[in-house]
């Protein structure tokens, strides 16, 4: 009888995920079918949901109209520049956070949090200003640095709760066995975080790949990744929700096959500390 | 060489003082062990030798030289920590190799010395097992391994042996024991537990408060305490106290006698007469708890089985010899 319950406990919970993971997936579902449609289908109500005339043509106009190399390639060295260098700035601010902490070290981490708090737009003026004064408008550079900047209080923040995870002893025997800070960073630490900063670098690059707001205020065509390749495609001229999807398909495609292959690590890694 | 020297140490966390004070000598060669109840500053002091904390005043000299100032790779100790603290990503041999490979050494002399201290730890078929693939014994091992292989000039044990059942922990303090005269090398040993100070020290620190309350052999501190906290943390069960007459006949605030000091007269008269409460028959020991009505409650030890039980009256007989005097300070008093 019990067990009786608990299995029909089970299917009803696996029911209810599946669902809810639909509902989630649905809009990208949509947007993928919608890409393989013709512009009139795109658009038909009630809409066709798989019976409709398949085509590649949006694909080939799309590619046909602009580089979507180019922009990916953009995005790959804004989105992977920008992590490494976050990466870099975090991994030592962090662990000396986490392991040689001051009265001040809270004040300092609530500090970073609340610049994430402020709206973006709010300062766009004045780095719009600036970047035009020192020639960063519609640089990779630019980009690199401004999406760091903007994801470094997370990193750090990421980093700073799994550091804070492994056990003060480790760190000591390893000072015990004549390790210098260096080295210990390298042989000790490091690898027991790798989780952690594997699941920080991540999540990193798929905020920095789908960031949207600085990437289209700051460049145009140079330096512009896949956000502004979607972008282009919502013209004033009309809505081509086709070719607008066919763009987008293509513009998350490759962080989509990357977040599949690493979603047990991204699983881990964010759950880390939590089951122990 | 491993000569340890504590010169006036003293370490206070803001205004908590947690050790006020510490003189010792640690002999070369010797095994030492710091005991006291929990927060009496053991850990502390031995956290400050190894250099993982600053004194706040004082000197610490290692083979005559100040150390103060050195930082702990420098000071050429190992420690054994209680988590055992093992590198979790690196094999058994990767742990046990870690400072030697910190210490730059050639990777085949690595490997020979490595090899050479899992064989004397019966590690050797684990060499290439992770940590979490072993038991709470063979972890403490590799953790020991790692602190022999260095041949530092003295070994810091912080509690090594709590984490482990009692079988295994009587197992590894024999094993402990012989390794440390085999190899000749001073030990620092802390632990709260004091029936592992009594078998496994040379001599003894009993710490207490952030005070070093007395220095010695086992026995000494046994036979001769310095005085009433140092008397009923060492021996088990613990020495009786008691006040009051029979303390004032003898010329002495409080008396205390060991349970085992105390001889057991069936027939009441006589010495202290009280009610057995609780009688333990351990087979070779007969534990008694009198209730000796003013002097509160005894404990009475017998080698060997007596047949007494709950309810029967007795007396006890404290064996002259062996009574402690401490005036009203909690000092001893000799003559």
């Amino acid at each position: 009888m019990a067990r009786m319950a608990t299995t029909r406990r089970v299917a009803v919970s696996t029911i209810a995920a599946w669902l809810c993971g639909f509902l989630i997936f649905f809009p990208i579902l949509w947007m993928m079918l919608a890409s393989f449609k013709t512009e009139l289908e795109a658009f038909a109500i009630p809409p066709s949901f798989l019976f409709f005339h398949w085509t590649l043509e949006n694909y080939a106009t799309v590619q046909a109209r602009s580089d979507y190399l180019h922009h990916a390639l953009n995005s790959i060295i804004i989105a992977g520049g920008s992590t490494l260098i976050a990466l870099l700035i975090a991994i030592p601010a962090a662990w000396s956070m986490a392991f040689s902490p001051t009265k001040r070290t809270k004040d300092v981490l609530l500090w970073m949090l609340s610049t994430k708090m402020m709206p973006p737009v709010g300062v766009l003026v004045p780095i719009y200003l600036i970047y035009k004064t020192v020639g960063l408008l519609d640089s990779r550079i630019g980009l690199v640095f401004i999406l760091c900047l903007g994801n470094l209080p997370i990193v750090i923040w990421m980093l700073f709760t799994y550091f804070k995870e492994i056990p003060r002893d480790i760190l000591e025997a390893a000072r015990m066995d004549g390790a210098t800070i260096g080295r210990e960073l390298v042989y000790v630490l490091t690898p027991m975080a790798i989780p952690g900063l594997a699941s920080t670098l991540l999540l990193n690059l798929i905020l920095a790949w789908n960031e949207a707001f600085w990437t289209l205020n700051l460049s145009t065509s140079q330096a512009a990744p896949l956000t502004v390749f979607i972008a282009s495609y919502s013209s004033p001229e009309g809505l081509f929700w086709a070719k607008l999807s066919a763009a987008s398909t293509l513009a998350i495609a490759p962080i989509l096959v990357l977040g599949w292959f690493s979603q047990k690590q991204l699983v881990r890694g964010l759950t880390f500390g939590a089951v122990k | 060489m491993g000569q340890i020297t504590l010169q006036g140490v003293q370490k206070a966390f803001g205004p908590v003082h947690i050790i006020k004070g510490a003189n010792l000598d640690i002999a070369d060669g010797s095994f030492v062990v710091f005991v006291g109840p929990s927060g009496c500053g053991k850990t502390t002091l031995l956290r400050l030798i190894a250099g993982l904390e600053d004194v706040t005043d004082g000197r610490i000299l290692i083979d005559g030289k100040n150390v103060v100032a050195v930082p702990p790779a420098k000071r050429g100790l190992s420690m054994v920590f209680q988590s055992y603290a093992l590198y979790p990503h690196m094999s058994v041999r990767g742990n046990i190799g870690f400072g030697l490979k910190m210490a730059g050494l050639a990777k085949d002399e690595i490997n020979r010395k490595v090899e050479a201290a899992a064989a004397t730890l019966n590690l050797t078929p684990y060499l290439d097992r992770k940590p979490r693939e072993l038991s709470g014994g063979q972890r403490q091992r590799v953790a020991i391994g790692r602190a022999i292989v260095r041949e530092p000039k003295a070994f810091l044990f912080d509690e090594p042996l709590s984490n482990l059942d009692a079988a295994l922990r009587v197992q590894m303090r024999i094993e402990v024991t012989r390794l440390q005269k085999q190899l000749g090398t001073t030990a620092i040993y802390v632990t709260h537990d004091q029936v592992e100070a009594m078998t496994m020290a040379d001599k003894i620190v009993v710490l207490n408060g952030g005070k070093i309350e007395q220095y010695g052999s086992p026995l000494e501190l046994y036979e001769k305490p310095a005085n009433l906290f140092v008397a009923g943390f060492i021996g088990s069960p613990k020495m009786n106290f008691v006040t009051g007459d029979p303390a004032l006949q003898r010329g002495a605030a409080t008396i205390g006698v060991r349970p085992e000091h105390l001889k057991i007269e069936r027939d009441g008269a006589g010495g202290w007469p009280g009610t057995i409460a609780v009688a333990e028959h351990l087979g070779s020991d007969t534990f008694l708890y009198v209730d000796a009505g003013p002097l509160g409650m005894l404990t009475a030890r017998y080698i060997g089985e007596l047949s007494l039980h709950t309810g029967d009256r007795v007396s006890l007989v404290p064996d002259p010899a062996r009574i402690h005097r401490f005036d009203d300070s909690g000092n001893a008093i000799r003559s």
